[in-house]
């Protein structure tokens, strides 16, 4: 199935995964592709996307499959002209891989501190990552569960970025079990919460396959 | 602000609705803008966006040289909430701007139950409420939209009104505006200057005398402010602007959709329907402008739905040729087409079907009354058999759900007439089980009674509304009359439609408890989850006003009436005559078979009605 490739920056964050495919079932029609609709009562047209993004979160790298009516050429361009500030095709696959060797997620962190970031808070944050298990309650169908979120917690590097803020790059679990990175934030405020930061921005950048090769 | 603002979104529900950036909005630069206005609607996003009439304006206002219109919507609680806490001023979608560093401040108002909205709006704009404590010419506010037919309740707040439509009026305002800010005139040289223009209406150019017994006897206007201000309208609605090219929402909507306006005003003169007078007279648009507009403006949303939006939809002359052809490209495009304010009569049952090709839409009827002699005596011209075929076309068609809206409360109305809607329900259960095509899923009857509130420009301005307490009587009375599980019977709220006929019909001494509602708390009273009548009853309380002076109290028939500085074409002695009809259960008929020279084709020095 074609699939593409596409970033969601600025307010287009805050555009969330079920009204993000109703906004890429509209650009399709404004660009005038028609794409291939659901039998059934009411049609309708089928997209879909890997990896639902939390509402808040920035992207540069979702992947959106797709299917057309008819054989018509797909550039980024056409598409990105029909599309609102913020969300832009980067890159047409022509066969995407099956989702399930998408396996992982390196994502970007940036937490703002107004009163400032100094080399103890980084040490305390360091610890907490790298102790022996950090439990998290996970609200489900089935109730509360705990899950200890440190096994899917790949690769963390962290780093001041100027006075007031901390970058924090992370390589998670992408699926089964998967991390939404949001949790190691969640995982300060409730064991260390006097590093809480005053505002958070998380940022995917790059999907990978289990043996570290980029996936698309 | 920016920073401020990133870090409120995560905390509250559906931040999309706070960020503008969606696909078709405008942004100018500012070197290029002379004049901006800050259009707010008195409703969340969602209520907003779906609004046809401000999409007009704003596309409209964009057009023009120099000037640069950008939304507004009231937040919804949690975001008001947050604002406040951060003091961020209420802003402005396409710039952020803070709503108080435009220079017009314009409004438009669809619901009375959105006044509080307003003067909130105005408070989280960090903007003064009262128009006196406003002196410049810089962030002058101004209103539209239907309720400016009674604008008294607000005159207070708001520097001046449009009445009608704004398509020729709104341009003529800001070209005004422009010079007044150019030649650095004075707010209230700029109000004399405004006066003037057709349809605009200064209410601090007229002085309301009241007597002691607290009716308003007379009216004084300033020397040179004009004595009555007419309703402005379009004269050809294939000539009037009409964007195909609006923002497309990036998060669900309420309508969202393609709306399509097929004609303004209405033929059929139900005497409780303040849109089928205000809105006359009749002004279809082309059915090839139609078809037009319908394809430019699918094709540059890209939505997949339409509807054809009207008062009565099947009342346009070209409804079928355009239906016909509309179907063929909605087939062909995968679209939805769907037609509300059908007639149950006997075109629009092939109709129906026809568009069953396209989609199953649901069964609505509003026969608003349960006797026939009550619905003549409210002209609602349909009978219990075009009902009851209708529905068996449907029923055997395979369709199963009916929805249907009835008014408790109607003037003349009697026991008799609230048990006749259980009796013609029970006659739809019937026929659904002779008629019914697939008896497996059973029948679903969602059953609806509102309250009748009486309005302004209306045969029934006059009348009185019924207590809350007897309107929950007669709700009970139906309720106990229904013995079918098939229905599902809901019934709108009385403290609600109780304030709705105070502040329909009020007058301006109503400003101090709207005012003080607010203060309390009122705000997004159109909302279950936030209406509160506690509230309202307080502000009555402290301000010393018998909300039931306004609401169940008969107006005299010579009686000076708050709006009547206000002339919408249809003439009251017409207005008296029909509800001297209503007290004879005699029907009018409809401006197509008769007209019956209501006035509204004096508009305007003299435009076509096109009943």
């Amino acid at each position: 199935m074609p699939r593409l490739l596409f970033e969601k920056t600025g307010d287009s964050v805050w555009i969330s995964h079920l009204d993000t495919m109703r906004v890429f079932q509209r650009a399709f029609r404004r660009a005038g592709l028609m794409l291939k609709h659901s039998q059934g009562f009411t049609p309708r047209a089928i997209v879909s996307i890997a990896l639902p993004l939390s509402v808040g979160v920035h992207s540069r790298c979702e992947l959106l499959d797709y299917e057309l009516e008819n054989d018509a050429a797909l550039t980024p361009e056409i598409l990105n002209d029909a599309l609102p500030v913020g969300i832009r095709v980067r890159e047409i696959i022509e066969n995407g891989r099956k989702i399930k060797e998408l396996t992982h997620l390196r994502a970007s962190l940036e937490l703002t501190y107004d009163r400032g970031v100094t080399d103890s808070l980084l040490q305390e944050l360091d610890a907490l990552y790298h102790g022996e298990s950090l439990i998290l309650k996970k609200h489900s169908r089935k109730g509360e569960t705990e899950t200890d979120i440190l096994p899917m917690l790949c690769d963390l590097q962290m780093e001041k970025a100027g006075e007031n803020a901390l970058r924090m790059q992370v390589l998670v679990c992408a699926q089964n079990p998967s991390l939404n990175p949001q949790l190691l934030v969640n995982a300060i405020e409730l064991y260390a919460p006097h590093l809480a930061p005053d505002a958070v921005s998380i940022r995917r950048e790059e999907l990978f396959d289990a043996e570290g090769n980029v996936f698309r | 602000m920016n920073e401020k603002l990133q870090r409120i979104l995560p905390k509250v529900q559906k931040p999309a609705r706070y960020v503008g950036g969606e696909y078709g909005q405008i942004v100018k630069e500012k070197e290029d803008v002379r004049l901006r206005v800050a259009f707010c609607f008195p409703d969340t996003y969602e209520i907003g966006m779906s609004n046809v009439g401000m999409r007009i304006l704003y596309g409209l206002m964009n057009e023009m040289d120099g000037v640069w219109c950008e939304r507004v919507f009231a937040p919804w609680g949690d975001m008001e909430e947050e604002l406040v806490k951060a003091e961020l001023p209420l802003y402005a979608l396409e710039s952020g701007a803070p709503v108080r560093d435009f220079d017009m401040v314009a409004f438009t108002i669809g619901y009375e139950m959105s006044y509080t909205n307003i003067l909130n709006m105005l408070r989280l704009a960090q903007i003064p409420l009262y128009a006196k404590e406003r002196p410049g010419l810089h962030g002058i506010v101004f209103a539209g939209g239907i309720c400016t037919v009674n604008p008294e309740p607000l005159a207070d707040f708001i520097d001046f009104f449009c009445v009608g439509e704004g398509e020729e009026m709104a341009p003529e305002i800001l070209s005004l505006y422009d010079r007044a800010k150019q030649e650095d005139w004075t707010k209230e040289a700029f109000l004399r200057e405004v006066s003037k223009i057709g349809g605009v209406y200064v209410p601090s150019l007229y002085e309301h005398q009241y007597s002691e017994d607290g009716k308003l006897t007379a009216i004084v206007p300033d020397a040179d402010a004009p004595k009555t201000v007419t309703k402005r309208i379009i004269k050809d609605l294939d000539k009037a602007y009409y964007p195909t090219d609006t923002i497309v929402p990036s998060t669900e909507i309420v309508h969202d959709r393609t709306n399509l306006e097929v004609f303004r005003g209405c033929i059929r003169g139900c005497r409780f329907c303040q849109a089928g007078f205000c809105y006359r007279p009749v002004r279809p648009r082309n059915a090839d402008t139609l078809y037009r507009q319908a394809v430019e403006s699918l094709e540059n949303s890209g939505n997949h739905e339409i509807t054809l939006a009207s008062l009565s939809t099947s009342d346009y002359k070209q409804l079928e040729p355009l239906a016909d052809k509309l179907i063929d490209y909605c087939e062909e495009k995968k679209i939805n087409l769907s037609l509300p304010s059908l007639r149950a009569d006997n075109f629009s049952r092939e109709l129906m079907l026809k568009v069953q090709r396209v989609r199953k839409s649901g069964l609505t009827f509003a026969p608003e009354a349960g006797t026939q002699r009550l619905r003549d005596a409210i002209n609602k011209n349909v009978t219990e058999d075009e009902i009851l075929t209708t529905c068996a076309t449907a029923f055997s068609g395979g369709w199963n759900n009916v929805k249907l809206y009835f008014m408790l409360g109607l003037p003349t109305e009697t026991d008799e007439d609230v048990i006749g809607i259980a009796e013609l329900v029970w006659k739809i259960i019937k026929t659904w089980k002779e008629h019914a095509a697939n008896k497996k899923r059973g029948l679903s009857i969602n059953l609806a009674t509102a309250f009748f509130v009486p309005k302004p420009f209306t045969p029934f301005q006059w009348e009185a509304q019924i207590t809350p307490e007897e309107y929950m009587r007669r709700v009970h009375l139906l309720q106990n009359e229904l013995h079918s599980k098939a229905v599902d019977y809901r019934y709108h709220g009385s403290d609600l439609s109780y304030l709705e006929a105070v502040l329909a019909r009020g007058d301006r001494r109503l400003g101090r408890v709207l005012a003080r509602a607010v203060e309390l708390g009122a705000r997004l009273d159109g909302w279950d989850e936030y209406f509160n009548n506690d509230i309202w009853m307080q502000a009555f309380a402290d301000c010393g006003i018998d909300p039931a002076f306004y609401a169940q109290r008969a107006y005299g028939r010579d009686e000076v009436l708050p709006w009547q500085t206000i002339d919408v074409g249809v003439k009251q002695e017409f207005l008296w005559q029909e509800r001297e009809q209503a007290y004879r259960s005699a029907v009018t008929p409809d401006c197509r078979r008769k007209c019956s020279a209501c006035g509204a084709n004096c508009l305007e020095g003299g435009v076509k009605c096109d009943a």
